[in-house]
């Protein structure tokens, strides 16, 4: 085990191949600049209206004094829910991501490993892509009627069930490329030292896709902490997620402007966290599936 | 143990399958059923009623379904143009940058992962008439307000440049890693023969990048046409039916006018037209040799 395939070795953090020079840079650093400044500008300009009394938002009063009360009032406050749905998130998020990885990951490890007939591991796979490609709107009404029929319709085990099926694709296809990265022989050692399949599986392969399985189940977990339309449609008012809440402060009479952007704000926390934690593992998982 | 080892090859599949099964083929399978009938709710129960033609009737009266239609390509059209020319525009500027590329991956990273809602709901208050940023910027200048969201000739196209804004950075990903694996001998041999910068561009750069072009062409028109979060917040399909999407529509039909059968009719036509351009972008991607 000399060197470990591409997949396998840690990415090092900044290594970006060297692209070929196009001349001076100055274009190039305006146009750079410019990117940085349409991205960021908005989240800027959310972020100071988070910290801002309504009547300040409208007045666009500049310096302003900044207050806390917008995320007292949504993360605290006696009429807002927030914090129940940050919580219902999460734990949505989590279950979900804990599932889809143990599911995925066997799924990925047996199409690319047993020799399944070539219509099983084709038929999976093609559905897989198709379904990824469907808009999730066409199976929320008849998840809705199985749902209520079942009795599960506003739990959150109906949540983490769809929001596994919907991380599935993705799932299965990253596992796959990290898979078929690994070495057959590192296993058969294994087996000829006395390890029975499973137990290969699980003490000498999994332990290798390791950065696999971090970029699956960060993108997981925030496609789940994201996910709008299933929420909206299959959970009611105590088990909104954080998007629906969003919506919904969205939608009021009187919208609390402030409220919603610093509700915005909160709502990205977790995306920013996990990113900070496993960006290389994100650009992988993210540019991965498009290119191989 | 014993038994999780001897039929593992068996059963490892089995968790994945089965959920596929129960959560995406039964219920399409049932989307037929469901198509052709009429599902109410009573007394907590539903009844079904067989009535095939009665959903057919629903669409035929449906004055929604063709402005969607139409809002929707167009939609499509408009923002995956915009995202791919400005996306393979700036990887290839960005290229010649000798530092800062890693911040500007870290920055570009940040729409695709942020909550799709809460990108509709900033955008709703960036847009806002009275306070918005774009109207602050139009006063400060002396320019009336424009009501980005609430005329029906801007609305969509509103919408549009928050598509925009979002997904750029997913095609300028895709690309950067394109631009960066190019062969750097035939860049240099089209520069030592004299071709200028643009020449480079368009006749050297484009003609090697278009497999990774027509990658992100068709997950973007996918992905585009899937389009719900952001626009259910910031117009939800109005003002009039000026944005109202296909999707945007068929929640509607399902969990506003409670039409499950009428909503599972178009749910079945909306998968056949995915299907039907999936393996029309196969087709594209095989041709581009992918």
């Amino acid at each position: 085990m000399a060197t470990l395939p591409a997949a396998l070795r840690k990415p090092r953090a900044g290594a970006l191949p060297t692209p070929p020079a196009l001349g001076s840079g100055w274009g190039g650093a305006a146009a750079l600049a410019l990117a940085v400044l349409a991205i960021l500008g908005p989240f800027a300009w959310i972020l100071t209206a988070s910290f801002k009394y309504q009547i300040a938002i409208y007045s666009g009063e500049w310096p302003f004094t900044p207050t806390w009360s917008n995320y007292a009032e949504v993360l605290f406050g006696r009429r807002s829910d927030f914090a129940a749905n940050v919580v219902n998130s999460l734990i949505v998020a989590s279950a979900s991501t804990a599932l889809v990885l143990v599911v995925g990951a066997l799924a990925a490890y047996s199409l690319q490993r047993f020799r399944w007939p070539a219509w099983v591991s084709g038929t999976f796979l093609g559905w897989t892509l198709v379904f990824h490609m469907i808009p999730v709107m066409t199976l929320i009404g008849p998840w809705y009627v199985a749902f209520r029929e079942l009795g599960l319709y506003d739990t959150r085990l109906a949540l983490v069930l769809t929001h596994v099926t919907i991380n599935l694709p993705m799932t299965v296809w990253l596992m796959r490329a990290f898979f078929r990265e690994v070495p057959h022989e590192i296993e058969e050692a294994a087996v000829i030292d006395g390890c029975r399949p499973f137990q290969a599986f699980c003490k000498v392969t999994l332990p290798l896709v390791v950065p696999g399985l971090i970029a699956a189940g960060i993108l997981a977990f925030i496609f789940s902490w994201n996910e709008f339309p299933v929420a909206l449609s299959l959970t009611s008012r105590d088990l909104a997620t954080v998007p629906v809440a969003i919506a919904r402060f969205a939608q009021q009479y009187e919208i609390q402007h402030g409220q919603m952007a610093a509700a915005s704000i909160v709502a990205t926390i977790p995306a920013l966290v996990l990113m900070a934690l496993g960006q290389r593992f994100i650009v992988r998982g993210l540019t991965l599936g498009a290119v191989k | 143990m014993d038994f999780l080892n001897r039929h593992f090859r068996h059963w490892s599949l089995l968790p994945a399958v089965a959920l596929f099964v129960l959560l995406t083929l039964y219920p399409v399978a049932n989307l037929f059923r469901m198509s052709v009938s009429t599902i109410a709710f009573t007394e907590g129960h539903e009844v079904w009623t067989f009535t095939p033609l009665a959903n057919l009737a629903l669409l035929r009266a449906d004055e929604v379904i063709a402005p969607a239609v139409a809002n929707t390509l167009l939609f499509v059209i408009a923002a995956v143009t915009l995202e791919i020319v400005l996306g393979v525009a700036l990887a290839i500027l960005v290229a010649g940058v000798a530092r800062g590329k890693g911040f500007v991956r870290t920055v570009m990273i940040l729409p695709i992962l942020v909550p799709p809602v809460a990108i509709g709901s900033m955008w709703k208050l960036l847009y806002n008439y009275d306070f918005g940023i774009f109207n602050q910027a139009l006063t400060a200048i002396g320019l009336p307000s424009v009501n980005w969201l609430g005329s029906t000739s801007l609305a969509l196209w509103s919408v549009v440049v928050v598509d925009v804004w979002h997904w750029v950075p997913f095609v300028f990903l895709i690309l950067f890693a394109a631009v960066a694996a190019l062969p750097v001998e035939v860049l240099e041999a089209a520069r030592v023969d004299g071709a200028t910068r643009w020449q480079l561009v368009r006749r050297v750069m484009l003609p090697l990048l278009k497999p990774a072009i027509v990658v992100a062409l068709v997950f973007r028109a996918i992905l585009a046409f899937k389009v719900f979060d952001e626009v259910y917040l910031l117009t939800s399909g109005g003002p009039g039916t000026s944005t109202e999407l296909v999707t945007l529509h068929l929640y509607k039909v399902f969990f506003e006018q409670n039409q499950l059968g009428y909503g599972a009719l178009l749910s079945l036509a909306l998968i056949a037209a995915i299907v039907a351009f999936l393996l029309v972008g196969r087709r594209a991607m095989r041709a581009a040799r992918v």
